[in-house]
């Protein structure tokens, strides 16, 4: 009953994004909320490690870079055309796909912080590549590039990446509510139990490694073609940092947290950009955003969506004591 | 030739010796206790046996099979499962999903990914009905963190069965427990015994609960065998007598 509810909630949240670029053609608000879709589909994969798994990785952001700088190379090197564009995609999946297998092999064995800066340096040599490479990436300074027909209306835009979002929240909805899914919860909460009950923890990790990877490569594709450009800041920590606060402000180990979170500070960013006309201290935004991150991991350590289910459930649990009481009584 | 049997076991922490050169066997569908005061090796020997711990020298047989060398994973799927001295369960999950993951495993569902776990509605059925059997079905929404200690305890053992192993490595199932929830467990561990489809060994404090479960006993005194024996001859063992039970049943 209460799933059923929390469903119709979610489609008609989804109704109302897919209907809104008919009744309110703002275009900065459009180009804002595509942002915050793609941010979201990272801040999900990133969540999947995260929040599911309890696998800290400081380097998500080279499968990200992996999708944007795959699809620029192959507009710019190639023809902007769907055949190419549909290459591209092919191409990023079987990339992050492998890269994310060798990482999980080869650290994943590794305790937590060993392997947060083993991700950490992995990504870094994805940024050096990017910057050194210049035959292909134009270093640093990167490049633009044109996207197929279909994909140049903004409005158009928005509703692809929309629909890519839900798509991938229904996938991931799915995937973590499997059975594998379950283990991969457990995993989080006492790897060597989960062993000791005869699952064999690498490969899950590697499987959840996998799957956050391509997905992550995805956004970053739709990324870079939002932009219609492509430089290193793809590669770089802020990426990663971004889907980590994402994720812990909307809500570890929640999959609508990890939206939640992307949206919170997708418009965050835009309105304190906005704000620095009226005083200058907004144009440091970044240290007022710095306290609000503090803030809330003093405070609301579970995020909000977590937050919220716990008010939630222990609502609950407090009128089961009380049934409980009644009945003893 | 025993179900389980080991060889010389050691295992060596830097220059303490915490399992000395254990050469034992249990048959099949025995019940074995194992005492000895602490830090006579009782869980190290338990941690060899199911692989949290390789050994330093010796060897583990299971079935005839060398085992000394395999994951606790692959031991759990050959069929020795055992439970924890201190609590090891899944803390935040609910009572219900730490025995269900147990059954899944069992069930062998290791890498269904596309389908709601909800589907396999027997792996839930068959998790309940362990939980009935432990006194935990009251509990099942209730998230193991939140459980008190005994109730812990009791899921600890219910996850252990619900892998269905052949084997049952049970540390301490009591430890920590008040007393009126003692007689619960052993009744859980009677009712096991009484099926007599599984090889039991038991890691016990307290001699007198033992006695009448125990098939043998065997003892454990600064990480050697000391004795192993029927409990009356146990009883009766001078060595034991001094080392150990210091005149407690006499």
């Amino acid at each position: 009953m209460i799933k059923e509810k929390k469903n119709l909630f979610y489609g008609l949240i989804a109704v109302m994004l897919l209907v809104l670029p008919f009744v309110y053609d703002s275009r900065s608000m459009i180009i804002l909320l595509t942002q915050v879709f793609i941010f979201a589909m990272f801040a999900m994969s990133y969540d999947l490690l995260l929040g599911y798994t309890g696998i800290v990785s400081f380097g998500h952001a080279m499968f990200f870079g992996i999708g944007a700088y795959t699809i620029g190379i192959f507009m710019k090197q190639f023809e902007p055309t769907v055949p190419y564009f549909l290459l591209a995609v092919l191409v990023t999946v079987v990339l992050t796909a492998i890269l994310s297998y060798i990482v999980g092999l080869l650290t994943l064995r590794l305790k937590s912080h060993f392997y947060a800066m083993l991700t950490l340096a992995f990504a870094g040599l994805f940024l050096v590549l990017a910057e050194k490479w210049r035959s292909l990436t134009y270093g640093n300074d990167g490049f633009t590039f044109r996207t197929p027909e279909v994909f140049r209306d903004r409005f158009d835009f928005y509703l692809i990446c929309l629909v890519a979002m839900i798509l991938v929240f229904v996938l991931l909805t799915r995937f973590t509510n499997s059975p594998l899914g379950r283990v991969l919860q457990a995993i989080r909460e006492n790897e060597p139990r989960a062993e000791s009950l005869g699952y064999s923890v690498i490969q899950y990790k590697i499987i959840a490694s996998v799957v956050s990877g391509v997905i992550a490569g995805l956004a970053g594709i739709l990324y870079s073609m939002s932009l219609r450009f492509v430089n290193t800041s793809v590669f770089t920590m802020d990426i990663t940092l971004d889907a980590l606060l994402m994720t812990i402000i909307g809500g570890v180990g929640t999959l609508v947290g990890a939206i939640v979170g992307a949206g919170i500070i997708e418009f965050a960013h835009h309105w304190l950009t906005q704000l620095a006309k009226v005083h200058w201290i907004f144009e440091r935004w970044i240290i007022l955003f710095g306290i609000v991150y503090i803030l809330a991991v003093m405070f609301f350590p579970k995020g909000i969506v977590g937050t919220l289910q716990n008010m939630k459930k222990r609502k609950k649990h407090t009128v089961e004591n009380k049934d409980d009481k009644n009945i003893s009584g | 030739m025993g179900l389980i049997e080991t060889t010389d076991l050691t295992i060596a922490f830097g220059g303490h010796t915490a399992v000395d050169r254990v050469s034992f066997s249990v048959d099949e569908n025995h019940f074995k206790s194992i005492i000895g005061p602490n830090g006579a090796g009782k869980t190290t020997f338990f941690n060899l046996l199911s692989g949290q711990l390789t050994p330093t020298a010796g060897k583990i047989l299971y079935r005839g099979e060398d085992i000394t060398k395999l994951s606790p994973t692959l031991r759990t799927r050959k069929g020795i499962g055992r439970s924890f001295q201190i609590t090891n369960v899944f803390p935040n999950l609910t009572v219900l999903e730490n025995v269900r993951l147990a059954v899944q495993s069992q069930a062998g569902i290791r890498y269904q990914m596309l389908v709601s776990y909800k589907k396999y509605k027997q792996v839930e059925a068959k998790a309940v009905e362990w939980l009935e059997l432990v006194l935990l079905d009251n509990k099942k929404e209730t998230l193991a963190c939140n459980l008190a200690h005994g109730e812990k305890r009791k899921l600890e053992i219910a996850m252990l069965l619900a892998l269905n192993t052949d084997v049952l490595l049970l540390d301490e199932p009591t430890a920590g427990m008040s007393l009126e929830e003692v007689p619960a467990i052993l009744e859980v561990i009677r009712k096991i015994k009484e099926t007599g489809d599984r090889t039991i060994l038991l890691i016990e404090h307290k001699m007198d609960l033992i006695m009448d479960l125990s098939d043998s006993i065997m003892v454990l005194f600064n990480g050697s065998l000391l004795a192993d024996g029927t409990p009356e001859e146990i009883m009766k063992n001078e060595t034991v007598q001094s080392a150990y039970l210091g005149g407690v049943g006499g």
